[in-house]
């Protein structure tokens, strides 16, 4: 049952992951990126690591696809114009390809010669819950890399508010505290104005 | 997942046959359960909004207008389904049938009542963050798909939205987990056993454990306030119901939608706004727990005592549901920048002030016997 469960999501994934590179529509590229994340979650479950299958639907399907998905629905590039010098990056494209695959290899031999057994959280040993096993190594033994990852992210924040805030004069702009801060007295001026006369 | 050792079929075939039937009967009961509620909380929340504005509200189907959601749900099955001409046919059908989906599976892991409850998995509330996080995709992929300029807008408003409030609501969660410290939801009611003063929204009653009720206390009805109206934004409720703010967009991303596409969409819509309810019960109001004494000392059967605790988390939901359709029908709506400026510059850094908290009320202040063992 097991096995089915995994062969089905794992050829799933794989072939959304084509479809991904394959998809005309850059829109049904991102939609089938989700289903490859969504696929993956279900891998994690079927490992029992249940808190990083949620994660990963929270993280990267609900937040980060949703990103994707925005930019490249507002983007109006002729995607087909685009690729139509494709072939002249086939080169590079190759190269990086090759390194890839060289690397895989590499780590693919090192980890045969030397079989680690890869601990399962559903092999029973486990008496502790996922969320619990991550977070008594995560503050503990790797706070030091938990916190300068927090540090990166912090900084590519504010690089980006940096990048994208501008402020231009001229352009006018709610201020709350002035709005909230208003008194009546200065807001409303009662005027007693004689018939036929304005305000003069 | 697995059925456990010791259960013993009734008839004589495979137990994962026996388990699997008998979840797929537990799944329908939930269903229908659930769709009858819908019906009814549609009618409600059109009773609620008339009698605030001094009208009738539907009343010419059945006594009272009982019937009104089942005319029209047959209204809308039997009407032709229209498709624009420049849509993208697949996701535009795909998106209703998506949020519908999404909005049932959520369901899987609310616990009705001590035990009574589908799938009790270790990572409940974290699987209902998940997939509320997936409902956006419905929309935006509706009003994409639609290639039609108001869905579209529509669609792009609420994607930011429901990020946006998505994240405060997250930390609104955390604030709970780390006073339960569990993620499973049945552990999170069962930590509120024993009164009203016990639940999360009234903790500042809980007067043994002064003074550090005073901390918990205030906390959590910020939290509990913050996570009603982050639930309005996230569900697309007035006043934030700006992806389909009539006035602007007509119907925002499913103005191209008719018949049973929009009544998917719409049952999607409704189901998550219960969903809330839910998940606001179980967090912060104790779930299936009488506000008084317990049910257990009624010493009822186990059966009736079930169906008791799932009446009392069921009266719960719809008392929440009509604070929902009250906001509905007395607040004006939202302007976008106001929305905006409410999710990342007022209930961020607020909810990280109560995440600060609470972490601080659990490593110093809570008595060592409180948190729940894992």
């Amino acid at each position: 049952m097991l096995a089915i469960a995994f062969y089905v999501l794992a050829a799933i994934a794989v072939i959304s992951a084509f479809a991904v590179i394959a998809a005309r529509n850059p829109v049904h590229s991102v939609l089938f990126l989700i289903l490859t994340f969504f696929t993956a979650a279900g891998l994690f479950v079927l490992l029992g690591a249940e808190f990083l299958a949620m994660l990963l639907v929270v993280v990267y399907v609900g937040a980060v696809a949703v990103l994707f998905l925005f930019v490249v629905m507002m983007l109006d590039v002729d995607f087909a114009e685009m690729k139509k010098g494709f072939l002249q990056y086939l080169p590079a494209g190759a190269l990086v390809a090759l390194v890839l695959l060289g690397e895989l290899g590499l780590v693919a031999g090192a980890a045969m010669s030397v079989p680690v057994p890869i601990p399962l959280a559903s092999d029973g040993q486990a008496a502790v819950t996922n969320a619990e096993a991550i977070g008594q190594v995560l503050y503990t033994e790797y706070l030091l890399v938990f916190q300068l990852a927090g540090l990166v992210l912090f900084v590519a924040m504010i690089g980006a508010i940096v990048l994208t805030l501008r402020r231009r004069p001229g352009v006018k702009k709610q201020d709350i505290a002035a709005q909230v801060g208003r008194k009546r007295s200065e807001g409303v001026e009662l005027k007693d104005i004689r018939p036929g006369q304005g305000l003069g | 997942m697995n059925p456990s050792a010791d259960y013993v079929p009734f008839v004589a075939w495979p137990v994962e046959v026996e388990w699997a039937l008998m979840k797929t009967g537990q799944v329908l009961i939930i269903m229908i359960l659930l769709l009858l509620t819908l019906a009814f909380i549609l009618l409600f929340d059109r009773k609620v909004w008339a009698a605030v504005q001094l009208r009738k509200g539907p009343n010419v189907v059945g006594p009272f207008g009982l019937f009104q959601s089942f005319a029209d749900f047959l209204k809308f099955v039997l009407k032709e389904i229209v498709i624009p001409a420049g849509a993208n046919k697949t996701v535009f059908l795909l998106a209703p049938l998506l949020t519908f989906v999404v909005a049932f599976i959520a369901w899987a892991v609310v616990p009705w009542g001590p035990g009574i409850v589908i799938a009790d998995l270790n990572v409940g509330i974290l699987y209902i963050f998940a997939i509320s996080s997936l409902g956006v995709y419905g929309i935006i992929m509706g009003g994409w798909a639609s290639n039609s300029k108001y869905p579209f807008l529509g669609g792009l408003r609420s994607a930011a939205q429901m990020v946006s409030y998505e994240v405060s609501i997250g930390f609104i969660i955390i604030t709970v987990l780390l006073l339960v410290g569990s993620l499973n939801l049945t552990t999170i009611v069962e930590s509120q056993a024993g009164g009203a003063w016990k639940w999360h929204a009234f903790r500042i009653f809980y007067i043994p454990e002064f003074p550090a009720n005073i901390l918990v206390g205030v906390t959590m009805i910020v939290m509990f306030v913050m996570f009603f109206i982050s639930a309005l934004a996230e569900t697309n409720r007035p006043p934030f119901d700006l992806p389909e703010a009539e006035s602007e967009l007509v119907a925002g991303y499913q103005v191209e939608y008719s018949s049973t596409p929009y009544l998917l969409f719409m049952i999607g819509e409704y189901l998550n706004i219960v969903l809330m309810c839910a998940i606001m019960t179980i967090l912060f109001l104790g779930g299936w727990h009488l506000p008084l004494g317990s049910i257990e000392a009624l010493g009822l059967s186990p059966f009736w005592a079930g169906a008791l605790a799932m009446l009392v988390f069921y009266v719960k939901i719809w008392a929440v549901f009509f604070m929902f359709a009250m906001v509905k029908a007395i607040v004006p709506r939202y302007r976008y920048d106001q929305l905006m400026r409410l999710g990342w510059k007022i209930f961020l850094p607020t909810s990280l002030v109560a995440v600060v908290a609470m972490g601080y009320y659990v490593a110093f202040l809570q008595p060592a016997s409180a948190g729940v063992a894992p």
